[in-house]
């Protein structure tokens, strides 16, 4: 039984459009998975993640958290918010608070926590993203654009979710910037053995953190696999208007051309050790050649 | 060749609001740049390093305070020269959404040139030209909020375009859209350089993106280290990683390889490019 599972999920805007958003999903993420989702706009993702902490409630069909549905008893809805905490796109723009510490401070204050849980708490998540003591006074708009993302995301982590959700959480950054992010993201997952989604349009990213894949096209789940599994479809990735890492691209052609590469090579590493393996074997005169 | 800016000298610093002390955040010192006519040049750097700050200095919205910034042959601090420069200078920002104004696709676009006075006439075949230039034609009664992020990236891309300016400025124009919008927005924008001749400065995060361009800058701590075609640029593997930017996977994985000991050029940023190098060595060592 996964931490996320869904059944014929269904959701679509307003009664004007006929068009769902997404159209009977069904999905089983596993406890302390790194997924990644991917899909070009329009595809659903953002509605489905949406799903996950009840900001939506589903048109049809329902949504299980650790094997409860959660809207059988709407009124405690809240309390997924807290187990599954949602970063959103550009989440910088929702600071409010006059010090980085009381922004931080603000989910855990509203589960109600005490005042030592709640300042060892946005201590801890403050550490994780990388923020140091000296910001906590300050006011969260003086920092750089970078360092206020940071803060968004570690408000999030101060709630200690089940599950984490990142829309997007490296838009706009340059590489170095979104290097640190993401990470500092991997460590935090690697630390609490939670379960991390991450929605991204970046292959690269995609490859190089997730372990898992779901590939969203058309409202529905095109497919939720393993990175090397679903690198394998890159044709069919590329038809839905995405996009492969170029190293998958290259290695998909040498492949074609006859050479002895994994079509699904996703990272630089691996596609310079299948190389150096080719190119070695033949400099000690081995069979491959 | 002609020149349509020209940085001499530039420096330009922030003064810190909130702040009682007089500290002054310099931004760039002595910085020198030419952008000739039908140019194609891709602004690398990593935030903070400047590249927003100069752009705003193509069409006048930020004035040098030291040396001159001279575009379309006019000194920016000119005031009675503004007019002119933004009407050949234009600037696509980052979000879609900050810059469309109109409820209907061909209004927004026709918003500048109303500011400007162009008469009716003449306003419906601009209109009528730039949303064919984009492709837009077909979504030009549409409200803007049923485009996709890539579409309004090209509303405000024709909008700009119906000026008929020498000059494109965008900052991170695909910073916010899918795969498939930020295509749409290459396309357009090489298009309009190739067949066009307008000249483009590109401002952008994205190594791929600047590795179609014709020239790539790269910005750090204010100053450009790097000034040259994308191939020669991203052929400097570790000094572009060392100021926190990346390299196209084909050339780090050539980069690699040729670290292992291979002759192995590094001038290459394409796949297609990688590939045939990749090819080329495999058969020379006598891999089948």
């Amino acid at each position: 039984m996964g931490i996320i599972r869904t059944e014929n999920l269904s959701h679509s805007y307003g009664a004007a459009f006929k068009q769902s958003a997404i159209d009977c999903v069904n999905i089983d993420i596993e406890k302390g998975g790194f997924v990644g989702v991917i899909g070009h706009t329009g595809s659903g993702k953002s509605t489905l993640v949406q799903h996950f902490n009840g900001l939506l409630k589903p048109g049809s069909g329902k949504v299980f958290i650790n094997g409860e549905d959660m809207w059988a008893k709407p009124k405690e809805i809240r309390k997924y918010r807290f187990q599954v905490g949602l970063v959103f796109q550009y989440p910088e723009y929702q600071l409010f608070e006059e010090t980085v510490y009381k922004d931080i401070a603000f989910g855990p204050k509203n589960m109600g926590l005490s005042k030592e849980e709640i300042e060892s708490r946005v201590y801890a998540a403050a550490k994780i993203v990388g923020i140091g003591e000296k910001h906590m006074k300050a006011s969260p708009f003086e920092l750089s654009g970078g360092q206020k993302r940071r803060v968004a995301i570690a408000g999030v982590l101060a709630m200690d979710p089940e599950v984490l959700i990142l829309d997007e959480p490296t838009a706009g950054l340059d590489p170095r910037g979104r290097d640190m992010i993401l990470d500092e993201i991997a460590k935090y997952h690697e630390e609490k053995k939670n379960t991390v989604l991450l929605v991204s349009h970046s292959m690269e990213d995609v490859a190089k953190y997730c372990k898992k894949v779901l590939v969203m096209n058309k409202a529905q789940a095109f497919m939720y696999g393993d990175v090397k599994e679903v690198f394998k479809k890159a044709p069919e990735l590329l038809k839905m208007g995405l996009s492969v890492p170029q190293i998958t691209s290259i290695c998909m052609e040498l492949k074609k051309r006859g050479y002895d590469i994994s079509p699904d090579t996703y990272t630089v590493d691996s596609a310079k050790e299948q190389l150096l393996r080719l190119l070695g074997a033949c400099k000690s005169g081995d069979t491959i050649c | 060749m002609e020149e349509i800016i020209s940085c001499e000298d530039m420096a330009f610093s922030y003064s810190h609001e909130n702040e009682e002390k007089d500290k002054k955040i310099p931004v760039f010192e002595g910085l020198n740049l030419t952008v000739q006519k039908g140019d194609f040049v891709a602004v690398l750097g990593h935030n903070g390093s400047g590249k927003s700050t100069l752009a705003k200095h193509f069409n006048a919205i930020l004035l040098p305070q030291g040396g001159t910034c001279t575009v379309v042959g006019a000194d920016t601090r000119d005031e009675d020269k503004l007019l002119l420069i933004r009407s050949h200078v234009g600037m696509v920002f980052q979000n879609p959404d900050n810059q469309i104004v109109a409820t209907v696709v061909e209004e927004d676009v026709a918003f500048a040139l109303e500011n400007l006075g162009v008469p009716p006439d003449e306003i419906r075949e601009r209109v009528d030209d730039a949303l064919e230039l984009v492709g837009m034609s077909d979504l030009k009664l549409r409200a803007p909020h049923q485009l996709s992020g890539g579409q309004k990236q090209r509303v405000a891309i024709a909008g700009i375009i119906a000026m008929r300016p020498q000059c494109i400025v965008l900052d991170e124009p695909t910073a916010m859209l899918d795969p498939r919008g930020r295509r749409e927005v290459m396309e357009t924008i090489t298009a309009l350089n190739k067949y066009f001749g307008v000249t483009v400065v590109l401002i952008t995060h994205f190594m791929d993106e600047a590795a179609a361009c014709k020239r790539v800058v790269v910005m750090s701590g204010g100053d450009i280290i790097l000034d040259d075609a994308p191939k020669r640029v991203f052929s400097n593997v570790e000094k572009l990683k060392s100021v926190g930017l990346s390299v196209p996977q084909a050339t780090e994985l050539i980069f690699e390889l040729k670290k292992a000991g291979y002759d192995l050029p590094l001038d290459v940023i394409t796949a297609r490019d990688c590939i045939e190098k990749l090819i080329g060595i495999l058969e020379e060592q006598g891999v089948s």
